[in-house]
This record gives structure tokens, sequence and C-alpha cells, in this order.
């Protein structure tokens, strides 16, 4: 992918927590540099003047009164855990 | 009218036999079960079915409410409480959805009963619907077919007289490119006209909810129930929203509708092409005055879109980590190991490759080239629209530049995949209003395929897309066309 020198499906896989076979890093390197070529076309626009819209029309706050509404209880909560236990949640070990 | 029969209506004249009380809401959800029962295992349309539930909420259903006892598909990215909820994932393959999107609050609110979830592209990122990771839908005009997507499911479903109607997500064109390819109506609303709390985020600022529907009167109908504000979703329109079936019938004489020059040349089939211009005169003949316009970005509103989509999708997915809810990889020796092969075992290719396309141009050292230009060049595809609204009431243009493609044709090259939404995405980039209806068909080999027509409006004007659009659908009789009759309806296996 000549457009695209530093695009390395390797190390960004790495910064997505998703972990690739070898066969899907070299696909996607390869079909990934292909939409990066097809979006370096923007590179020739003249955008200085422009300012970045975040959103497409004007939007501003909504705001609602704070009181507490009902909503999920404990168990509710917890209903999809894929591990759960005494009313918690159990995740892998994140510390030695 | 024979219980067979039901499922072919739409939701106003089965809203008029319902009220007339010559049909019960529990009569019209038993027949739509019965024909589910014997259509779907051809078209393969839903993921789950709560007929139970539903057939319980027909009981007590309230018929003189707006979409009393109506049976609604729901695409299945859009919460419902107590149903699964799997965006046609594995990674959410057990998940149910602990309460109703606002979509659903509010189409229960007006009576109407949801009915199956719908299957659809895995996260709603696709435009076959291959990608999901369940099974294929199949067109109901030609089986070999894909349906279109990421809404699939919901629009074959409308088609297939397998459901009244349905709702689907549209954040590239999901709702109107299967509703052209399957010969329904879909109208993407604009952004922030329909809440967005309890749909399952793709990329937050260009989703939005809509139906897919038999007629347009439908469209302006479940409109009514699901458009308004929303304390639960701060992107939501603080403002009430209209009655979208006030303006249906009345005359658009002198009304102006641009015809984009950028949206008619290469790569259009030609009867596609020839079917739009077919209607562009239709339109003419009914009063309306045809103007050119020119929306100058239109060849980079793809690459404006993947930019932006993916680097949303990546931020929106990180959530899917197999702590709180979905799957989790099995005997992780660490957190990253967990996370990694969590991610790696329950997302589909697809999803894979918009991750790691959207975590690459918001990294360190790219976001400048990549996200933040494409968010400028957003503004200037949004001050197209604005220029071209100036001149005119309208859009028209193809839905999308080919009618239904054979499974497996495109799966290959995502890029070419991608470009299957060229007419439909710059609209989300835009966040203005979009509805695809019929205009015709094209004849491939032995297969008919419907021909979708888009009409594209400034920001809160979906009254007048409908408005237009139900004045050219009147004058036509392309959604009076149904699907070839589907082998195994036989009626006799209907029994009362």
């Amino acid at each position: 992918m000549p457009a695209t020198p530093d695009f390395d499906v390797a190390y960004v896989a790495k910064l997505a927590r998703l972990n690739l076979s070898p066969a899907e890093t070299a696909l996607f390197q390869m079909q990934l540099g292909h939409v990066l070529e097809h979006a370096d076309k923007l590179k020739e626009i003249d955008v200085t003047a422009v300012e970045a819209s975040a959103h497409a029309i004007p939007m501003f706050n909504v705001f609602r009164e704070d009181e507490p509404r009902a909503w999920f209880t404990a168990e509710q909560a917890l209903q999809n855990a894929p591990v759960k236990a005494n009313g918690l949640f159990v995740v892998t070990k994140v510390v030695e | 009218m024979k219980p067979a029969d039901l499922p072919a209506l739409n939701i106003a004249d089965l809203q008029s036999l319902l009220r007339r009380r010559e049909v019960s809401p529990r009569e019209a959800l038993e027949a739509l079960r019965v024909r589910v029962a014997a259509i779907e295992p051809q078209i393969d349309a839903y993921l789950s079915l709560d007929t139970e539930d539903a057939l319980k909420q027909a009981e007590t259903a309230d018929v003189r409410l707006p979409l009393g006892g109506v049976p609604i598909a729901i695409k299945d990215v859009i919460s419902v409480a107590g149903q699964p909820c799997t965006c046609a994932s594995r990674i959410l393959r057990n998940y149910i959805a602990p309460y109703d999107a606002t979509v659903i609050t509010k189409l229960k609110a007006a009576g109407a009963i949801p009915f199956g979830k719908t299957n659809m592209d895995e996260f709603a990122m696709g435009s076959s619907t291959e990608n999901s990771s369940v099974k294929l839908t199949r067109n109901p005009w030609d089986r070999t077919r894909v349906p279109g997507g990421s809404s699939g499911g919901s629009a074959a479903a409308v088609a297939a007289d397998l459901a009244f109607g349905a709702l689907g997500t549209d954040t590239g064109g999901s709702i109107r490119q299967p509703a052209a390819l399957t010969g329904v109506v879909g109208l993407k609303p604009t952004y922030g006209r329909v809440s967005r709390f309890g749909l399952v985020a793709f990329a937050s600022s260009l989703d939005q909810a809509g139906p897919l529907t038999k007629s347009v009167r439908d469209a302006a109908l479940i409109m009514n129930a699901i458009a308004g504000p929303d304390p639960c979703d701060s992107t939501c329109f603080d403002r009430a929203a209209p009655d979208y079936t006030a303006a249906l019938g009345k005359e658009i004489r002198g009304m102006r509708l641009g015809v984009p020059k950028e949206y008619m040349l290469e790569g259009i089939d030609p009867q596609v092409k020839s079917a739009v211009d077919a209607a562009v005169r239709q339109f003419e003949s009914l009063g309306a005055e045809i103007v050119d316009v020119s929306l100058p970005h239109t060849d980079d509103a793809i690459a404006v879109y993947y930019i932006i989509a993916t680097a949303e999708a990546s931020a929106n997915l990180a959530r899917f980590d197999g702590v709180r809810y979905g799957y989790r990889a099995a005997d992780a020796k660490s957190m990253l190991d967990h996370y990694g092969r969590t991610r790696a075992e329950g997302f589909g290719a697809e999803v894979k490759r918009r991750i790691i396309l959207g975590t690459y141009v918001l990294s360190s050292g790219y976001y400048d080239a990549y996200y933040l230009r494409a968010q400028k060049v957003r503004e200037l595809i949004r001050q197209d629209f604005a220029q071209a609204f100036a001149k005119v009431d309208a859009l028209i243009s193809p839905t999308s530049p080919v009618p239904a493609f054979r499974i497996g044709e495109r799966t290959s090259d995502p890029l070419q995949m991608y470009l299957a939404d060229i007419f439909t995405n710059a609209g989300n980039l835009a966040g203005i209003c979009g509805l695809s209806l019929p205009c015709g068909f094209a004849q491939i080999g032995d297969a008919k395929l419907p021909i979708g027509l888009q009409l594209v409006g400034p920001a809160l004007d979906e009254e007048r897309i409908l408005q237009l659009a139900y004045a050219y659908e009147q004058s036509t009789e392309w959604h009076k066309h149904r699907p070839p009759s589907l082998l195994g309806a036989a009626t006799e296996s209907v029994a009362a």
C-alpha cells in the first residue's frame, strides 16, 4: 500500500485491544490500504478556511430536572454479566 | 377477509379493519405468525420472535390509539425490554435488553406491538446483511440476491409480507438502500428528530432510526409515533414533531425539485437511470419544477464517511470488553489477553476492519490528517446541501446506483461494498432527511428487481418529502407490485 507507508495493522490492533491472526492482519493491511488510498483524495481539498463540524446541525444541551427516576436494580444490571458472584461482576485478575 | 390475506395489508388498511372490529389485534398477529412460520425459512428475515409476549399485548391492545394493535418488526440493534438484542453479533449472542429504547416506549404508547427482531449486518456495518454472524437474509424478489443492508431483515420482512411495517436504523443508507433493493418505502429522519436512546451505537453523529413500510402513509404514521423530544438523548430536538400525515394528498404544483448533476453520471445501472429519469418526468407532470443543482463534494462523501463512521465506531465498540455483558473469552491469562481474545472471538471480519480503520484515523500523528480533515470536508458537504436547498425544496436521485446484487458478489472487496452507499451517506453527513420509494423495476435475466427513488429534504422537512413521495406514489402503480409468490404460502396451512 504505497500511499500509506506508516499504516501498520499489527500495531493498530494492539491499540484497539483486538487480537488478529496473521492472515487477518495481512488481509486488512491490503484492503484497508486501498480504502486509505481512496481517502487520500481528501488531501487535495483546501480546508484552511473551514471550521470542522462535529454535528451536522446546531446542537444545544438538553436539560432535564435532576430528579431520581426508576432505573436498574443491581440484579438487572448484572443480568447479562458473563461471570458474576455475590452481586458483583467477576473480572479477570488485574494485579499480581 | 381471510386470515391468510391479512399479512399483505399495509398498516393503514389493517388499522381500518381493526377499528371497524372486523379483525381483532389477536387475529392480525396470529395471521402474521402463521405466515412467518410458512415463509420465513425462505427469507430468513428474523433473528428472534417473541410470540407469547406479543400475543399478550394483542389481548389488551387499544385499537383507538394511533397504531393500536399493529405489530411492528424491530431491527435487532434496538432494545426491546426482555427480548434479545444481538446486533447479529457473536459478542451479544446471549444478551437480553434490560430496557426499552425510547422509540419502543413511544411505539408501545401509540398502541403498536413490537413483534420480532430482524436480521442485519453485524452492528449495522454493511450494505447487504451478509455481515450478519447468524445467517443470510434473502431478497424476496430473487432469493439469490441480497436484500441490501444494514436493515436488510426489516426490509425483506416488509417486502415479503412477514411484517406490516418495521423499524430500521440508517447511518450511511441502511434504511434507504435496503428499502430500494426490496421495493418498500424507507425514511431516514433528520439527525436528532428521533431519539437514539436504546439503540446500540455505531456512529453516534450519524445514526438515526426510522420506518420501513409498504406505503408512504405508513411511514408517516410510524414517524408520528416515534419522532419527538427525549430527555434521555441530548442530541434529540426538544421541539415537538408535527403530524406527518397532514400534508399527504396536498398538491405539489410549483414545488422545486433539484437533480444533482453529480448523481447521474457513470456507474449507474442504465435501467436505474431510465427509471429515475421517468420519475423526474412524472414529478414534472404533477406540476413540480425541475432544477439542475450541483453538490460539488459528492465524490468525497464516501471517504469522509468511512473515516468519521469508523472513528466513532472504534470508540463506541470499545465498550464490548467482556466484563459487564456479552461474550467473554475463556481462561484469560491477563486483562490484555482477556480483551484481545474476547474481541477477536466476538467480532466478525467487517467489524474488526472498521475498528482497525477507526483506531488508526484517531491515533496520535494521524488524527489531523484524517479525522480532523474529514470533519472539515463534512462541513463543505453540509454547505453543498445548504446551497442546493436555497434553490429547491428537495433533491431527487437514485437511492442506489444498482438494483439488488447477488449474494457473495461484493464481499471480497470492502471498497466496492462501501460504494453501494454513494447516494445515501452524504445525507447522513449533512444530517438531513431522506426517503426511498419504489420507482420501477430492472429486468435482469429472469429476475424483476425493484428500483428505488430517493427524495432528500433539508433538516426537519420530513413533511415535505413525505408529501412529494405520496404524490408520486399515488400517481404511479409501482407500490402495487408484490414479490413473486413465495413457495409454501399454502393458504390451507392457515387454520383459523
